[in-house]
């Protein structure tokens, strides 16, 4: 092979250009075999659930079902409010103010996916060391606010996407 | 790939075979040279052919009957149990065929591990062995969900869950997984096609893992290279094939007494409770097979570094070839490496009995000192003790030391046992 042979000729350029055709095709025909997996529409369109709220008494909590979730409302009484204030940042391992994790004036109304942020399973309530939730699947401990206090879980449970529509009414989503 | 040509006695078969050498393929597999010293536990191999055929064969019966849809799935099961002909007996050959099947294999990997099996020139079949192992927990996890009982459900929340500890695109691929925003419908009907696919995976995985191992021919248990064919060997057939029958009977009635008089033993009794996305159950734990891995993901007290740790746990094993220093493959003139491949095995049973218990008090110590065992044999047992450990003398061949005496009674004894 003489040197002269090595420059770029019309083969190489014929050669690149359809090696980044044929990238580009192949690319558009794996995505949509990827996408597939994703959340469909009809998963998407469970995306908001309406709760009445209205008989749920002080102190007392429910579970709603919402993109296939359990939601925890629990209405707090003003001791658990003023527990859940009373604990300093510094004792959090993800530390986060209780006043930011409700709506401001309704902070009785703790609203939160009751979802182990460890590996996904559902906390009982009104157990283990912090008067909140914990989880039985590998001990996390939450407080009253559904912060983690103890165990392996990263981080609080999520508060999800909601509003009030009226008094006794809340739209999750 | 034949070390003598040949030729179909037949003009039929001469024909087809200069076009297809299937009878070339067949000759070989029968006369194949194999080392005439191999013991039982050289008979998983054929064990694991059978446990492989037995789940793809009651696999497609089940799928007759079965339904994959979240609403419909653990009714379809009960109808299974209940109304379809034999359908109890090809479900319970089905689930504990595939605890047979991680048995087989774990002591397919152990013998490995003990006559070293995996190191040069058989890296490559090792490498595809351990494929096949990560398949089969992919095929055996994704099983357990279609039931649709609590466990299967809880199961499926908690494993997917591995991949939200991922840095920033851990959620996203969570979803996708799920195709849905939790375990849901989606996430049932993808785990049944995928189930159903890689049981046929594993047996391309299994050819070329046969493929692999012809080209260098089997280790035997004193582990040096023999000539093939010669005075060390035997034909696959018949002398192999006998030995690996009566094994596989053997393999059978204990398959047969789970099957018949305890076939839920190995289950957990929550997955006959209809799945349930609002209450996890109490003690939610693996099948008995990943329990090991799922004792290291526990130990660790943060999650992204509990998932490492529990997926290093198995990648670690591909790079084994490369750890191991030592060129004496057989254990059994490694009297330093046999006790600690005793340890390691009785780390893996304890860390499988934790896995089992809650990750509390004494059996989270426990599980630490076995996990950071584990990694330890690996990474410094295994290089360390290459280099310093001072080896029994070897045989120069399986026959010598039966056939001289030996330089060593003892060894020629031990051998001798074996054949």
């Amino acid at each position: 092979m003489s040197k002269e042979e090595k420059k770029v000729n019309r083969r190489d350029f014929l050669f690149t250009a359809s090696y980044t055709v044929g990238a580009v095709g192949v690319g558009a025909v794996i995505w949509p075999m990827i996408d597939q997996m994703n959340p469909d529409k009809a998963q998407q369109a469970l995306a908001t659930t309406e709760v009445d709220i209205s008989s749920i008494e002080p102190g007392k909590s429910i579970t709603v079902l919402w993109r296939g979730k359990p939601i925890f409302i629990k209405k707090r009484t003003s001791e658990e409010i003023a527990e859940a204030r009373a604990v300093k940042l510094d004792d959090l391992p993800d530390p986060q103010k209780d006043e930011d994790r409700v709506k401001e004036g309704k902070d009785e109304w703790l609203v939160m996916l009751g979802v182990c942020t460890h590996l996904g399973c559902v906390p009982l309530k009104d157990k283990g060391d912090f008067n909140g939730w914990f989880c039985p699947c590998h001990g996390s401990h939450y407080d009253v606010s559904g912060r983690i206090r103890k165990g392996p879980a990263p981080t609080n449970m999520e508060i999800p996407k909601f509003e009030f529509v009226d008094s006794n009414t809340i739209k999750i989503g | 790939m034949s070390e003598h040509e040949y030729t179909p006695k037949s003009k039929a078969g001469k024909w087809f075979n200069d076009r297809l050498p299937l009878l070339t393929l067949g000759a070989h597999l029968t006369d194949y040279p194999t080392p005439k010293n191999l013991n039982y536990w050289w008979t998983f191999g054929g064990i694991l052919t059978f446990c492989l055929i037995t789940q793809i064969v009651t696999g497609i019966v089940l799928a007759m009957h079965y339904v994959a849809h979240a609403d419909l799935a653990f009714a379809s099961v009960e109808h299974i149990m209940r109304d379809v002909n034999y359908g109890w007996l090809i479900r319970y050959i089905h689930s504990n065929g595939a605890s047979m099947f991680f048995l087989a294999v774990y002591i397919h990997i152990f013998r490995s591990l003990f006559y070293g099996s995996y190191k040069s020139p058989r890296e490559v079949i090792w490498i595809i062995g351990l494929m096949i192992y990560l398949l089969m927990m992919a095929a055996a996890f994704m099983g357990y969900v279609l039931p649709w009982g609590q466990m299967s459900f809880w199961g499926a929340t908690v494993i997917t869950n591995l991949f939200s500890a991922i840095p920033l695109v851990g959620d996203s691929i969570t979803t996708w997984l799920w195709g849905a925003y939790s375990v849901d419908n989606p996430t049932l009907n993808r785990f049944f096609s995928l189930h159903y696919l890689i049981p046929f995976l594993i047996l391309g995985l299994v050819v070329l893992h046969i493929w692999a191992l012809h080209v260098p021919g089997n280790n035997n248990p004193v582990g040096i290279d023999i000539k093939k064919p010669s005075k060390d060997t035997v034909p696959f057939h018949p002398y192999i094939t006998i030995k690996d029958a009566f094994a596989l009977l053997v393999f059978m009635i204990i398959f047969a007494g789970f099957v018949f008089f305890t076939p839920n033993v190995l289950g957990h009794s929550d997955n006959y409770i209809p799945a349930n996305p609002l209450v996890t159950p109490a003690h939610i734990v693996p099948e008995w097979y990943l329990l090991p891995f799922y004792a290291i993901l526990r130990s660790v007290p943060d999650k992204l570094g509990g998932v490492i740790l529990m997926f290093s746990a198995i990648f670690i094993l591909f790079v084994l070839p490369w750890l191991d220093t030592s060129k004496v493959r057989s254990a059994v003139f490694r009297p330093i490496y046999r006790q600690f491949f005793w340890i390691l095995v009785i780390d893996v049973l304890m860390l499988g009995y934790v896995g089992a218990m809650p990750a509390e008090g004494i059996y989270l110590v426990l599980a630490r000192v076995g996990t950071i065992y584990y990694f330890l044999h690996f990474i410094v047992v295994m290089p360390v003790v290459g280099y310093l450990e001072k080896t029994d003398p070897i045989p120069m061949s399986i026959s010598e030391p039966v056939l001289t005496g030996g330089a060593e009674p003892s060894l020629a004894r031990k051998v001798n046992d074996k054949v």
